[in-house]
């Protein structure tokens, strides 16, 4: 019995997708929504599973953007880096929240608050710079609208600046 | 559980009833829900429209549709109101009474929510007058705003999926093909190629299985078309799917799908369903005995993946590495067998093809280059969002007339085109037509068609940068030119942009480009110096001043600039608290300071103050 996941869970995910080699970026795809990460028995499970070997699971796992071998925090904030995002300024943004919560992009806070990650395009260009909390999209942001943003957080209960 | 449809004339009869009951409802409602317009807060405008007409008992009066989206993203959310053709911009919650008493109730306008010219300052009522939307040649996108993507009958109401009737009914395959390639359709997704050449490839391709897959990886940052399209209009790309396994004899489809695009995903799930259930995809389509079935296949947020064979390692459940084609993959390609891969934008031209003809459709556009092409309008420009023209507009008329031109009187400086790996080209560019030959003579590519716009405030050096990182990231890491020598050239950006460049370093920028480009196999590698060489060849002298003088010009590399109060500061007391760093302080009403060992050059407080009071260079 595993304490990171849930085997049937999991079965569940590779009865929809088939028990197959070819089904296993879908299955962690699941399992990456379900649990927010890859926790790294579950890895090992799909690959057992799907008779694939443990080594090209960890190449899939690693290779692509979706998927996070690390636990996320409970607010993950994505900043786009997309191209016109970048043009109207989403370096400062991401450099003003990374100061505010004093992580370096793809780090987690110690308290598990906040995981600060970067993306390519989230495709909300005209609305840009573009800032994601968990799944809501923020447009149009600059400096007050991230000190609204960071205020409406600590209301929710937590303090951060 | 809708009835199976067996033959055309069922779905003829079928959308004539559909219709038919359309036109019955006199009064509509139809909310914009496209993701920019939900990040605008539309589907609570949405509920407080609901809402009104509950409470107004006015549910046989008026019928509050959704649809896909209309393209002008940046003023959301969006609304149209039939009869009259009357359209609203950034409309609130609080909006719904006074849309619902006065336009609907008595067919009168609500001023603060019509489009403002922002030449003119006129009022616009219809969305057709409105200079964003009077350029455009709407042919794919057209029913993204009257149809809700959710809906097949909405579809079909429309006209949906008779071009698969009539393919089906009065076309043999090859004629398909011929139509295809009469039109001069071009691939959309950045390749440019030939979609009737590469379809009759793949058709003449041995095999008792063929995959017809579709692109919709849309890599691109900047770019959203394809997402667009699958969110607002589903069922165009299935039709022209369904079409191309017709054509081409394919057995089996796979969509391809960002899955950072939930919402495509979604309604792209529950399109194929319901094309299922009326027997429009599996097993005896439309009783004609054909049988091809589509199934999604979500990616894993790799940028490479984009490059066909990548695609395909991928589906397969590996890691999206490129392989050389030395065979094509028409021949071999997914599990080895002919497989015809085209992007999101390339299907869904194929039923306007097939319905009004090959010859039709090659009226529109210039010489080489057919058709309407779907720009993503980005960056600095007034009216940002998504656009659709006839292939041969001018950059002039998409920057100036449909977006609008630049905000805050600032001055244009490039337009970049065709995402990372497509070049910047400056305001003397701004009257060449746009097609997919005149893009590449002048030193950059269409691409799947981003469109952004930089001001004088953008640094092209910091540009260049910025693609070469996303390039260096996104390398599969397979060809040492590619995988060493974006880094190197990076690495060399970055001493230019951090005030350490040095004599020489343009023209080992150049030497290095093109190793990298004769030295990869695919064309992530090939491509990847595009950006930087088009912002040498028209903006040397950016590189010169960051290297000799030590300056940037735009005032965006980091290193080289240094925010200061200045005396105009007044101590107001707003730029310490946007400031991030704690780095500002002052008492209140006197000269605030900031500590140049804190800052990190976020340029939160130059944006923020209202006095002119901050400095940067």
């Amino acid at each position: 019995m595993s304490e990171t996941f849930d085997a049937k869970v999991v079965d569940g995910f590779i009865d929809r997708y088939g028990r197959d080699a070819s089904s296993l970026i879908q299955v962690l795809q699941d399992i990456q929504s379900e649990y927010r990460y890859l926790p790294e028995d579950a890895i090992g499970y799909v690959a057992d599973q799907l008779a694939v070997p443990l080594s090209r699971a960890y190449n899939v796992a690693t290779f692509y953007n979706a998927f996070s071998l690390k636990p996320v925090g409970k607010r993950h904030i994505c900043v786009c880096m997309g191209t016109a995002c970048h043009v109207r300024g989403g370096q400062k943004i991401l450099d003003n929240i990374s100061s505010r919560v004093g992580v370096e992009p793809g780090e987690t806070t110690e308290d598990g608050e906040y995981t600060l990650s970067t993306v390519n395009c989230v495709g909300a260009c005209a609305l840009a710079p573009v800032v994601m909390v968990n799944d809501d999209v923020h447009g149009g942001m600059n400096g007050s609208g991230l000190n609204k943003m960071f205020k409406k957080f600590s209301k929710n209960g937590d303090g951060e600046k | 559980m809708a009835e199976k449809l067996t033959s055309r004339q069922m779905l003829l009869d079928l959308a004539e009833e559909l219709a038919g009951k359309r036109k019955q409802v006199k009064q509509t409602i139809t909310l914009c829900a496209g993701t920019g317009c939900r990040a605008s807060s539309c589907m609570d405008v949405h509920q407080a429209l609901v809402e009104g007409v509950k409470k107004r008992s006015w549910g046989d009066k008026v019928e509050i549709r959704t649809s896909g989206c209309h393209g002008l993203c940046e003023l959301g959310p969006l609304m149209v109101v039939q009869p009259g053709n009357v359209f609203y911009k950034g409309v609130k919650p609080e909006d719904a009474d006074a849309v619902l008493d006065e336009t609907v109730g008595k067919e009168e306008k609500v001023e603060k929510l019509l489009y403002e010219d922002s030449v003119s300052g006129d009022k616009i009522v219809h969305w057709h007058d409105i200079p964003f939307y009077k350029k455009q040649k709407r042919l794919v996108f057209g029913a993204n705003g009257e149809i809700n993507p959710n809906i097949i009958e909405d579809y079909l109401a429309v006209g949906g999926y008779q071009a698969l009737a009539k393919a089906l009914g009065d076309m043999q395959p090859d004629e398909i093909v011929e139509q295809v390639k009469i039109s001069g359709l071009r691939g959309r997704g950045g390749g440019g190629f030939s979609t009737g050449i590469k379809w009759e490839s793949c058709k003449k391709a041995k095999g008792d299985v063929k995959y017809i897959l579709c692109n919709a990886d849309e890599g691109d940052p900047g770019a959203f078309m394809d997402r667009s399209i699958l969110e607002g209009n589903p069922h165009v790309v299935i039709e022209g799917m369904i079409i191309a396994a017709l054509a081409i004899g394919g057995t089996d489809g796979y969509v391809y799908v960002r899955n950072e695009y939930p919402l495509a995903v979604k309604n792209l799930a529950i399109a194929l369903d319901q094309a299922r259930d009326y027997g429009l995809l599996g097993e005896n389509i439309l009783g004609s005995g054909f049988n091809f079935e589509i199934k999604i296949n979500r990616g894993g947020g790799a940028f490479v993946c984009g490059e066909s064979t990548a695609l395909m390692a991928s589906i397969e459940g590996r890691p999206g590495e490129p392989r050389a084609k030395f065979v094509h993959t028409v021949e071999k390609g997914l599990w080895d067998k002919p497989t015809n891969l085209n992007n999101v934008e390339t299907y869904a031209n194929v039923p306007w093809i097939v319905t009004n003809g090959g010859d039709e459709y090659a009226k529109i556009g210039t010489e080489g280059s057919k058709g309407t092409k779907i720009f993503s309008l980005v960056g600095k420009v007034h009216n940002s969002g998504l656009i659709e023209v006839p292939m041969g507009i001018t950059l002039r008329e998409i920057v100036y007339d449909i977006g609008g031109g630049i905000p805050g009187g600032k001055k244009f400086k490039a337009v970049q085109t065709g995402g990372p790996a497509g070049g910047c080209l400056p305001e003397d560019k701004l009257d060449l037509p746009v097609d997919f030959d005149n893009l590449w003579e002048a030193g950059t590519i269409m691409g799947s068609g981003g469109l952004i716009v930089m001001d004088e405030d953008n640094c092209m050096v910091d540009v260049a940068k910025y693609f070469t990182k996303f390039l260096m990231d996104e390398s599969c890491g397979k060809c040492t030119p590619c995988r060493e020598g974006l880094r190197q050239l990076y690495n060399i950006l970055v001493d230019i942009s951090e005030g350490r460049g040095k004599e020489g370093d343009i023209e080992v920028l150049e030497g290095l480009s093109e190793a990298i480009e004769t030295g990869s196999i695919c064309g992530l590698g090939q491509a990847a110096p595009i950006p930087l060489k088009s912002t040498i060849r028209y903006f040397r002298d950016e590189y010169e001043a960051h290297i000799k003088d030590k300056k940037c010009p735009a005032k965006v590399c980091k290193e080289l600039i240094t925010y200061k109060i200045t005396d105009n500061c007044n101590g107001c007391g707003l730029c310490p608290r946007v400031c991030p760093a704690d780095a500002i302080t002052g008492a209140k009403k006197e000269l605030h300071v900031i500590d140049q060992s804190k800052c990190i050059k976020c340029g939160a407080c130059y944006e923020a103050c209202k006095f002119d009071a901050i400095s940067k260079g």
